[in-house]
């Protein structure tokens, strides 16, 4: 993949989590909906273990809905750029 | 499928996640030995993709949504091993950062997402594609392992929930295989649209395309 082909595959992916993500389908998941309908939802509901900085595709100290799920979106496709490209880098110059 | 703390007890858990660091391990040593220079950037890119359109739940029917899993498209394109670390990347991050999918679980989402989704589909896909050879045989054996990765990566999924003692095996096996049979469908379309996509354009991409 040249420099102009990377850039148009990343392009796409920020387009998707910028623009497409704050009208995303707000109905609770397959496996969210099931827990619901069998009765086993607040299972779920214990404390996380860890604090993330972004819960649930929302950066916190935005006032805009929408907003804060395109700065998350954003935020996490250039997280998951970096580690899948660094990562690979990294195996290729071990190998 | 992101499975949240507190769905599964530990007798399910731990073993998850000792047979999900080892399944990474050896995907990690494999894809050394096979590693090509396009498909380094290719990772990153299928990270990013497969991420961006994880947040873009559709609706499938009244109350309920799927999104994208990606698992035979990354591996479609960058073969079972690299294709299990890409998903496992994107899993991690959503645990970590966004609070997708639990840390306790973590284990078992990565199994079957990137084990049962990504490798085991993989495997369908290549037997799939063994009996329609041509370009359209990809795009056909790519859209009904894409289909399969979803409703077998469910069905472990309510293995898991049955295993853990939190939903009867055979409540959740028909729930979850119910639901995300449509979802596979939208699983299937955006796979199917984005190898066409790439079939034009780079069909080198394709993982062990002349084999």
């Amino acid at each position: 993949m040249n420099r102009k082909e990377i850039l148009f595959g990343l392009l796409v992916a920020v387009i998707l989590a910028v623009i497409f993500s704050p009208f995303a389908s707000p109905w609770p998941d397959g496996l969210e909906k099931v827990a619901e309908d069998k009765g086993f939802l607040e299972k779920g509901e214990v404390e996380p273990t860890i604090s993330s900085p972004i819960p649930d595709y929302a950066w916190p100290h935005f006032k805009s809905k929408k907003l804060a799920t395109s700065s998350a979106g954003i935020s996490g496709t250039l997280i998951v750029f970096g580690l899948g490209y660094g990562l690979a880098a990294l195996i290729k110059r071990k190998a | 499928m992101h499975i949240p703390d507190g769905f599964l007890a530990a007798n399910t858990w731990v073993p998850a996640w000792l047979i999900s660091i080892g399944g990474l391990g050896f995907c990690l040593r494999r894809t050394a030995q096979i590693l090509k220079d396009k498909m380094v950037p290719l990772m990153g890119v299928m990270a990013a993709f497969i991420f961006a359109a994880q947040m873009l739940n559709f609706p499938v029917m009244g109350g309920t949504s799927g999104h994208l899993l990606g698992g035979v498209l990354a591996a479609v394109l960058l073969g079972p091993c690299a294709g299990a670390i890409v998903i496992a990347i994107v899993l991690v991050v959503q645990c970590l950062i966004f609070q997708d999918g639990g840390l306790t679980t973590l284990g078992a989402n990565i199994f079957n997402m990137s084990f049962v989704g990504a490798v085991g589909g993989y495997f369908a896909y290549n037997v799939i594609r063994k009996s329609l050879p041509d370009k359209r045989g990809t795009i056909v054996a790519a859209g009904i392992a894409a289909w399969l990765s979803v409703v077998m990566a469910s069905s472990v999924c309510a293995i898991e929930l049955a295993i853990s003692g939190t939903s009867p095996l055979r409540v959740a096996l028909a729930a979850m295989a119910g639901v995300h049979a449509l979802i596979g469908i939208g699983e299937a379309i955006i796979t199917c649209t984005v190898l066409g996509f790439v079939l034009k354009v780079r069909p080198d991409l394709i993982y062990n395309r002349e084999a």
